[in-house]
């Protein structure tokens, strides 16, 4: 239903609104309405969750919550709406969010064909299965044959077709709606095996009513850079977006976080930590918000790591270690432009 | 009073704005072109702000490969086919339940519609119940429930339920065996399509024979001596070319065999339910409508209560029954797309879901979809009209 209204409301757009007309740019529209509508899962531990209040938590939430800092100096100016993996473009197309931060993969099409900018990558993950201990198979190419659960929308779907092809394996694929019918449907035994990014199987594995009868088989059958998403055609909304996470990863790497800024920001000495901070230069005019934007974020919400830490780390009931998404100089790929 | 004298044709006088004819063709074309202008200038404007955006449109995208993977085909698909098959694949699939549902929902309707009027309380408590309580539940609460509670009672593949060795039963569907055809199939096939003609014909010339004669003939045994016999004759006579692939266990799953999946199963037997209730209803309203003197005319002409109900009563009840019945068969049909809440693979998972997804072309995709539940609605109210037509009262 959702998703008819959103093709609705995007067919609505585009065939009424005068073409060429230069409505008032994202930046101002946030501001007049007072915040930022971020689109994020329908439920997904450690990156979009809301808990029995219905306050969201997460990696892909503390995301919209740091672009709300930036803005408003007030991290708590977000609205969500939880998107279903087939809805959440059209929401984004149609204008009905400004921000999509719902796990979503960089791909070529979706970033050429969709009328959409990825800004970045938030996690760097890849798909994997999960699969009942019982069954004893300790590697995914030992599945052929197997039913496979998985969601519909999805660039997992697609990944499984070729992985199951490229190693001459045969396979029957369940796909479902949403998240929590997956894990239902694989719950009550209608598949063998469960598929989605990793990060996400650690999530869905608490779902299960035996969280240990499960395993999680080594392979990584895909790459899958998971980040925001904003619309195709306001560049200086992609910029801002777009600086929020590299603000958040500067900070790691400087050692800025949210108990040590008050105190870096006036005694600091290193020229980096004070761009970062907005008391020298004069960053955030270009992006049209204030220049102590970066102060903001890591006031308001922290860096990376301590986002990384409390919403899907090690001390958390997802138990997901650093890898990858390590800064590039303690041997993970996340790397941020300079600021300055 | 001069007028008298005057032209009588007065109206040619006036002028022929004021004719009603021209007057309602000249306001409908005008409606006529401001429909069509303003659709012209909604898809124009779309297909430029979309450009604009940088957002793929047109149904170029038929044509690529899929990429996906369905887990029922009713034809050959397979992950490097087109959308376009992916769309037929998904369309097969919603008829599929659909024709099935409509079928079943029918005969479970009208037993439980004439259940309702029965004399005896058990069986009229029952059907009561049974309406009762199937069209108070939301028919996604009732796929959910044939699908995660039925499913979850079920064993794995490994200690499925067997029937006979051939069939069996698990959480993973209905395995049946498979048919495979030798040398000779066809002519049994061809002796099964002969005795379904001849026992139509058979049936035709016994009722026409008992319109002049009056003398009754045993319609059903001979026909289904027609239909068994037949065939058996032309299998014994090829030398039994019709032999069974028996399902195997092999690894995860069973190898062979047809898979009935469990999602067809929950999909097709809530939703027959479900709509079996409201036709219950209408079977019955269309029975209440026949008046009791018809009841008691037949009887009087000493037809037993099963003949009552079958030549007079339900044939006259019927004018009273298929219009909404029409409405109820559009209904289930409307409703199978609620299979993307179990994972049957339809119109609207496959198609509007799964390609709208990768593809991102939601416009286009939305409006095939619809413009199909569109199509198969009408074609399904066109059929019934038909029908409708052949059994309303003819009034002279």
């Amino acid at each position: 239903m959702k998703r008819l209204l959103s093709t609705f409301a995007l067919a609505g757009a585009m065939g009424l609104c005068a073409f060429g007309a230069q409505a008032a740019t994202k930046l101002e529209q946030v501001k007049s309405k007072g915040f930022v509508q971020c689109g994020v899962s329908q439920g997904r531990p450690g990156f979009s969750n809301p808990n029995d209040k219905g306050e969201w938590s997460g990696l892909d939430v503390e995301f919209c919550r740091a672009v709300a800092a930036a803005i408003f100096g007030d991290a708590t100016k977000v609205k969500f709406t939880p998107l279903s993996a087939k809805d959440r473009f059209t929401a984004l197309q149609s204008g009905d969010i400004d921000i999509l931060s719902r796990n979503t993969t960089w791909t070529i099409t979706r970033d050429t064909s969709l009328g959409l900018n990825f800004t970045g990558v938030t996690y760097y993950d890849g798909q994997g299965f999960m699969i009942r201990k019982d069954k004893k198979v300790n590697s995914a190419l030992e599945l052929s044959g197997a039913s496979v659960c998985t969601q519909t929308g999805t660039t997992t779907e697609q990944n499984l077709a070729d992985y199951f092809r490229a190693n001459n394996m045969t396979y029957e694929v369940i796909a479902f709606a949403t998240n929590d019918e997956v894990v239902k449907a694989y719950d009550a035994g209608r598949c063998d095996v469960l598929t989605t990014d990793r990060s996400g199987l650690a999530g869905e594995r608490l779902k299960l009513t035996n969280p240990d009868d499960h395993i999680v088989l080594p392979e990584i059958i895909s790459k899958e850079p998971l980040g925001p998403v904003v619309a195709h055609g306001d560049d200086q909304w992609f910029d801002i977006v777009k600086w929020v996470l590299y603000a958040q990863l500067n900070a790691e790497e400087l050692g800025v976080n949210s108990k040590n800024v008050d105190e870096q920001l006036k005694s600091a000495v290193n020229p980096e930590i004070k761009r970062l901070l907005g008391t020298e230069g004069k960053y955030g005019e270009g992006m049209g918000i204030g220049n102590d934007w970066g102060y903001l974020i890591i006031k308001n919400v922290g860096n990376y790591a301590e986002i990384y830490d409390r919403t899907v780390g090690p001390d958390t009931p997802l138990k997901l270690v650093r890898g990858l998404n390590a800064l590039w100089n303690k041997g993970g790929i996340q790397y941020a432009p300079p600021i300055r | 009073m001069t007028d008298l004298a005057g032209p009588v044709g007065g109206r040619a006088k006036s002028s022929f704005i004021n004719d009603p004819k021209v007057r309602s063709i000249g306001l409908q074309l005008i409606a006529l072109v401001v429909v069509v202008f303003l659709g012209w200038s909604f898809t124009e404007n779309a297909r430029d702000n979309l450009a604009a955006q940088k957002i793929a449109t047109g149904f170029g995208f038929l044509d690529n490969t899929a990429g996906f993977g369905i887990n029922q085909t009713l034809i050959p698909y397979s992950e490097t086919s087109t959308y376009g098959r992916a769309f037929v694949v998904g369309l097969l699939n919603t008829l599929l339940v659909a024709v099935v549902g409509i079928f079943l929902a029918t005969i479970i309707g009208f037993l439980v519609g004439i259940g309702r009027l029965s004399k005896n309380f058990v069986v009229r408590t029952l059907s009561t119940v049974y309406v009762e309580v199937l069209r108070n539940l939301p028919p996604l609460f009732q796929i959910l429930f044939w699908y995660l509670a039925v499913l979850s009672a079920m064993p794995g593949p490994r200690n499925s339920i067997s029937l006979f060795g051939e069939v069996f039963i698990s959480n993973r569907g209905i395995i049946i065996p498979r048919p495979l055809f030798g040398d000779g199939a066809g002519i049994v096939v061809w002796a099964i399509g002969l005795a379904i003609l001849m026992a139509i014909l058979f049936r035709h010339w016994a009722a026409s024979r008992q319109e002049e004669t009056g003398r009754y003939l045993p319609v059903l045994w001979v026909n289904l001596a027609l239909i068994l016999g037949l065939p058996l004759i032309a299998m014994i006579a090829t030398g039994f070319p019709i032999s069974f692939e028996v399902p195997q266990l092999k690894g995860f799953n069973f190898v062979g065999g047809v898979q009935v999946i469990p999602e067809f199963v929950a999909l097709t037997v809530a939703l027959a339910t479900y709509t079996a209730a409201f036709i219950a209803e209408n079977v019955r309203s269309g029975i209440q409508s026949v008046s009791h003197g018809q009841t008691e005319a037949a009887h009087s002409l000493g037809l037993r209560h099963a003949q009552t109900l079958r030549l007079v009563i339900i044939p006259q009840a019927m004018r009273v029954i298929i219009p909404p019945l029409t409405s109820q068969y559009l209904n289930l049909t409307k409703n199978s797309s609620l299979a993307v809440g179990i994972g049957y693979p339809d119109l609207v998972a496959v198609f509007a879901g799964t390609a709208l997804n990768q593809t991102g072309q939601a416009i286009e995709i939305i409006a095939i979809t619809m413009g199909v539940y569109l199509v198969l609605s009408i074609i399904t109210a066109t059929i019934m009209n038909v029908y409708n037509k052949r059994v309303a009262l003819v009034e002279r």
